[in-house]
């Protein structure tokens, strides 16, 4: 048997966790540094992954491991990555360390004068990241739908105790206010994805009923061999369960509204946690789950799927001009941003996945950059208003010109990665659906609004005097933004890396689910 | 006359001489869980008598410990004998306890479940002593009006009431037969042994006594009249069938029967006794499991009873009362599916949806866990419902998860005091994280695990019934029951959230620190979250294995 690698990048983190969690109380720094190498030691297990990963290979699924776990129950221990799996294994490896460096003191606050036994937020946090960064990696590699579901929701829990725990200090009501809005919004967090994870609980059974196994692989074969028979009816109810749960988690409207809340009231790493790696469990499991099991539902629902994702982008960017609140207005641009991977995935050609896939990794690499620049200037000033500031880039140029490149990559600057992603769902749902394809450019529009007078307003004009003597980054800060600036512009130009892993999982998945590109054909790497 | 086994007996003495009346067949060795445990009641009962009271409390705790675990052996070495299996399984005793897979299966659950509950029972580090002598959660002199001087003197004097120990083991032998009792009168006798002690300990608490007392009434006015409904059906299937026997019953609704005589010729055709006692038969056992809506009694009476007797009767009672409630619809009324299946799904659509619902409402620990077994109850009918093999065993596999998890919950109840003893109110409970994070950790970990969380126990179960009642048709149940369980989840977080997220109250409640006897019942209920919640194969297998009645 060969190596387990995927197992063990899960187990890394999850391993870390623990360790994190069992570090002495007034051993904070030693917790955070543990949990940091514990993050880019499963970042370079990850590398190995990719590097091992055959882009050309064989077969739906690499790296494979299977072992039977609840015979009762026909679910198994299934691993395995294609292309997608691979890319955002990679992403939510590479986006923890920075994560936690930029969390590096948001549980400080927390922590009582005298170093506690029995109280440890600090080691706590760090515990909680790696948690969640095992479960993601985890569900990016099940290739059994029962193992995803638990992930899927088991995930939640560490998610609300991040959310409803650390929250942000910045509030403009006092400290009150700010606990009952976290308190609320952990809450929202949970109960919209718990109502989604549980209806998709009768699917999963449903799918057990109908299938008997758990497995993706035995599945395809079973359908492949004709002696899978759902009825028509049957397939549609069942995607419908799984979709519901995705569409909740990843969000598309009209079930979104819990993420402003929970974005706003989180620290601005868990923000980024939530949006950038979370969030992409759901609309990978779109592309995996709903596609692959059930092809013809997902053909069925594409238009009104397609017309909620319209809705989402124009809805989303829309929300966010008229935020007041900078992470808030983060968040709505989010929802406006997958509401382009959503379209992207339905759209049904090749470019639209290929597209929809680059999406979530470009997403989350600029949505992280923006996010965590926010989150240093938030941390500076102690408020979350963008009428609080004014001409910070004169007294921190550094700070407002690496937030203006988070903000270009966001509103997909060509040149910075998320042009070429956006670029192609774009392509793709316009060969298929004309007029969907040009609604949604008004998303871009509305996103170099909402961009473009959130850094005129907080970063350009006369500078305000709360702002004066505001420092500009520090070297941690600026170990967390460089690298992630450094790979928006690498992979803008030079998208090939990551095209080459991701486009044969596409046309894989296209071909599961029957479809063929409408011409004229237009290939996405070259 | 229908039963053959009664023919034989008038034949063979009819052929015999007079001096030779065969005794009824006892087949002692397979009845020995029940009789060892009701041997040892009787004996703590002269313990009681004859012991000086200094003694009292550490022979009763060790008496009690040895005869479970002893009756728990025996459990486990009839179920390795082969009377777990379907080949080997038989009906003891002429015809009135059956000795098959499910029955093992539920006694070794109840004697676990009593093993635990014993140490809950005898956890005497919590109150506060009473000047030199330390006390538990019973009342010192239960004779004593509350607030009298007789009270005060009792309690000065350092007195404890150990019949509950004596108490827990007439139950616990009750408990044991029910499950397995193979006729109606047996059942009835069952239900009535386990039932009686519970109402006494029910009344029993050594703090707020006139809830504990109100407790009991309440619970033993509706359980006498639950138990008159049961005896009434008992009385009206006999009318029908001519018989008390699972099987003879079963064989007259088949219409198998063998010999007809004239009587029951008269009666057999009569379907108004049969519906109207079977539904009785159902009310009787449906009030003893908290199923909506026969669950008043269930909030009141988990609230006012001593937290330790209720943890021990969420636990043990759902148990035995599952078991007789699985064996009557399986082995008595197979025949009659089609006529209990529309009751029993109202019956579970309601009790699901109206446990989660007012669980929402409630402010009192207690009554929020009482609300919450009620919905649990509705979850094991939805298993009930699918009237196949995997419902039986996916139905004693939840029973399993759900009996140890109770029992860590209110053991940890009991640890959250104040001055008036449990600080049982939510509000009290805020910031608890902040205090003692360990307890709340572990708290939330039950909660999670009754709420459904993946990788607890609480899930497996779940997924378990919902999968033999969905492999059984009965989806829409499945999907009302998933909508039940996102609703029951609401108050659970919100307990968690009340816990982790809200600031501690100046005048809030301290965490008592317990003897090892609780701590053991908290550790079995976390390793049972995780390990069933993680690695659940070998208990499944072995569900499914004891999922055979015998008839």
């Amino acid at each position: 048997m060969s190596f387990p690698f995927l197992t063990v990048t899960a187990a890394l983190p999850a391993a870390g966790a623990i360790v994190t969690a069992a570090v002495p109380a007034a051993r904070r720094t030693a917790a955070k540094w543990t949990a940091l190498l514990f993050s880019i030691a499963t970042l370079a297990l990850a590398a190995v992954v990719v590097v091992k990963f055959d882009p050309g290979g064989s077969g739906p699924f690499q790296l494979t491991e299977s072992h039977t776990w609840i015979k009762d129950f026909g679910v198994s221990y299934d691993l395995g990555v294609d292309g997608i799996g691979v890319a955002l294994l990679a992403l939510t490896a590479l986006l923890i360390p920075f994560v936690i460096l930029a969390g590096w003191h948001d549980a400080d606050v927390l922590e009582g004068a005298e170093p506690n036994r029995r109280w440890r937020p600090t080691q706590g946090f760090f515990a909680l990241i790696l948690a969640v960064e095992a479960m993601v990696i985890l569900s990016f590699e099940a290739t059994d739908v029962f193992l995803f579901y638990l992930l899927f929701e088991a995930m939640l829990i560490p998610m609300y105790f991040l959310i409803g725990g650390f929250g942000d200090r910045a509030h403009a009501g006092g400290d009150e206010a700010a606990a009952t809005q976290r308190s609320y919004a952990a809450v929202k967090f949970l109960l919209y994805n718990l109502v989604g994870g549980l209806i998709m609980l009768a699917a999963v059974i449903g799918v057990y009923v109908v299938a008997g196994t758990f497995s993706l692989t035995d599945i395809a074969h079973l359908r492949a061999s004709g002696d899978l028979s759902m009825a028509t009816s049957t397939e549609r109810w069942l995607f419908l369960g799984f979709f519901f749960a995705f569409a909740v988690k990843a969000p598309l409207w009209p079930v979104h509204t819990w993420l402003p809340n929970a974005m706003g009231e989180s620290t601005a790493p868990v923000a980024v946690l939530i949006t950038a790696v979370v969030d992409k469990v759901g609309t990978f499991a779109m592309l995996r789950f709903c596609l692959q099991l059930f092809p013809e539902a997902s053909k069925w629902a594409t238009p009104v799927i397609l017309v909620l994702a319209l809705i989402s982008i124009v809805y989303g960017a829309l929300l966010a001009v008229g935020q007041r609140d900078i992470k808030r207005l983060i968040a709505y641009a989010s929802i406006s941003h997958f509401g382009f991977i959503i379209m992207g995935i339905f759209a049904m050609t090749s470019q639209g996945q290929s597209g929809a896939t680059l999406y979530m990794v470009n997403h989350g690499i600029s949505t992280a950059a923006l996010m965590l620049v926010a989150g240093f200037l938030i941390s500076r000033r102690g408020s979350r208003l963008i009428s609080d500031y004014g001409g910070v880039q004169k007294v921190a140029p550094v700070l407002a010109g690496t937030f203006l490149i988070g903000g270009l990559a966001t509103l997909s600057l060509p040149g910075l990665s998320p042009f070429v992603s956006e670029f192609l769902v774009l392509v793709g749902t316009f060969s298929r659906y004309p007029v969907i394809g040009i609604i949604a450019t008004i998303g871009i529009v509305l996103a170099a609004l909402y961009v473009l007078v959130l850094y005129q307003r907080t970063m350009t004009g006369p500078v305000k005097a709360t702002v004066q003597g505001m420092p500009d980054l520090k070297v941690r800060e600026l170990v967390v933004v460089a690298p992630l600036i450094a790979l928006l512009i690498f992979l803008g130009v030079y998208p090939k890396p990551l095209t080459d892993i991701v486009n044969p999982a596409v046309h894989q998945t296209m071909s599961q689910v029957d479809q063929t590109d409408p011409h004229p054909q237009l290939e996405a790497s070259r | 006359m229908s039963a053959p086994a009664v023919h034989s007996l008038w034949t063979t003495t009819a052929a015999d001489s007079i001096g030779s009346i065969p005794s009824p067949h006892i087949e002692y060795g397979q009845l020995s869980p029940v009789l060892i445990v009701a041997g040892v009641a009787m004996l703590g009962v002269l313990f009681e008598a004859f012991l000086p009271r200094k003694a009292r409390y550490h022979s009763q705790v060790i008496l009690a410990v040895l005869g479970l675990a002893a009756a728990f052996a025996v459990v486990v070495a009839l179920a390795a004998d082969g009377y777990g299996s379907a080949s080997k399984a038989h009906i003891a005793a002429e015809g009135a306890v059956a000795v098959d897979g499910p029955a093992l299966f539920l006694q070794g659950v109840i004697l676990l479940t009593a093993i635990v509950a014993v140490f809950t029972f005898a956890e005497r580090r919590l109150d506060p002593a009473a000047g030199s002598h330390r006390v538990d959660s019973f009342a010192a002199e239960a004779a004593a009006v509350p607030g009298s001087d007789a009270e005060k003197d009792a309690t000065r004097a350092g007195f404890t009431t150990t019949e509950v120990f004596p108490l827990l083991m007439f139950a616990v032998a009750g408990m044991l037969v029910f499950p397995a009792a193979n006729d109606l009168l047996t059942l009835f006798v069952a239900l009535e042994v386990f039932s009686l002690p519970l109402y006494l300990l029910c009344a029993v608490a050594r703090r707020k006594r006139l809830m504990s007392q109100e407790a009991a009434v309440k619970y033993f006015l509706l359980g006498a009249f639950s138990s008159a409904f049961l005896l009434f059906g008992i009385a009206l299937l006999y009318g029908y069938a001519g018989t008390v026997t699972y099987a003879g019953i079963a064989d007259v609704v088949d219409g198998t029967v063998r010999n007809v005589d004239p009587a029951l010729a008269g009666t057999m055709g009569n379907d108004a006794l049969l519906l109207i006692g079977g539904g009785m038969l159902l009310t009787g056992l449906l009030f003893k499991v908290g199923a909506v809506p026969f669950h008043m009694w269930t909030p009141d009476v988990y609230q006012g009873a001593p937290t330790p007797v209720t943890g021990f009767m969420a636990a043990a009672t759902k148990v035995a009362a599952f078991g007789a409630l699985l064996r009557l619809l399986y082995v008595v009324l197979p025949g009659m599916t089609w006529d209990w299946r529309p009751v029993m799904w109202g019956v579970a659509i309601i009790t699901m949806v109206g446990g989660a619902i007012v669980a929402i409402t409630q402010t009192d620990i207690k009554r929020l866990l009482a609300y919450s077994s009620i919905a649990h109850a509705g979850f094991l009918l939805a298993g009930v419902i699918a009237a196949s093999p995997d419902g039986i065993s996916s139905v004693l596999f939840y029973l399993v998860v759900y009996s140890f998890v109770t029992l860590g919950a209110f053991a940890v109840v009991t640890l959250v005091r104040d001055a008036g003893g449990e600080a049982t109110h939510l509000s009290k409970w805020a910031g608890l994280g902040r205090r003692s994070p360990l307890v709340a950790a572990v708290f939330a970990i039950f909660l999670l695990a009754f709420a459904g969380i993946p990788l607890t126990s609480g899930f497996s179960g779940k997924f378990a019934v919902f999968k033999a009642a969905a492999a059984g048709g009965a989806v829409p149940l499945v999907v009302i029951g998933v909508i039940a369980s996102a609703i029951a989840a609401f108050f659970y977080i919100r307990v968690i959230v009340l816990m982790f997220f809200s600031e501690p109250r100046a005048d809030g409640p301290t965490v008592a620190v317990p003897s090892p006897l609780t701590m053991v019942t908290i550790g079995v209920g976390v390793a049972v979250v995780l390990v069933f919640g993680i690695a659940p194969q070998y208990f499944l297998d072995l569900a499914s294995q004891a999922g055979t009645f015998a008839r």
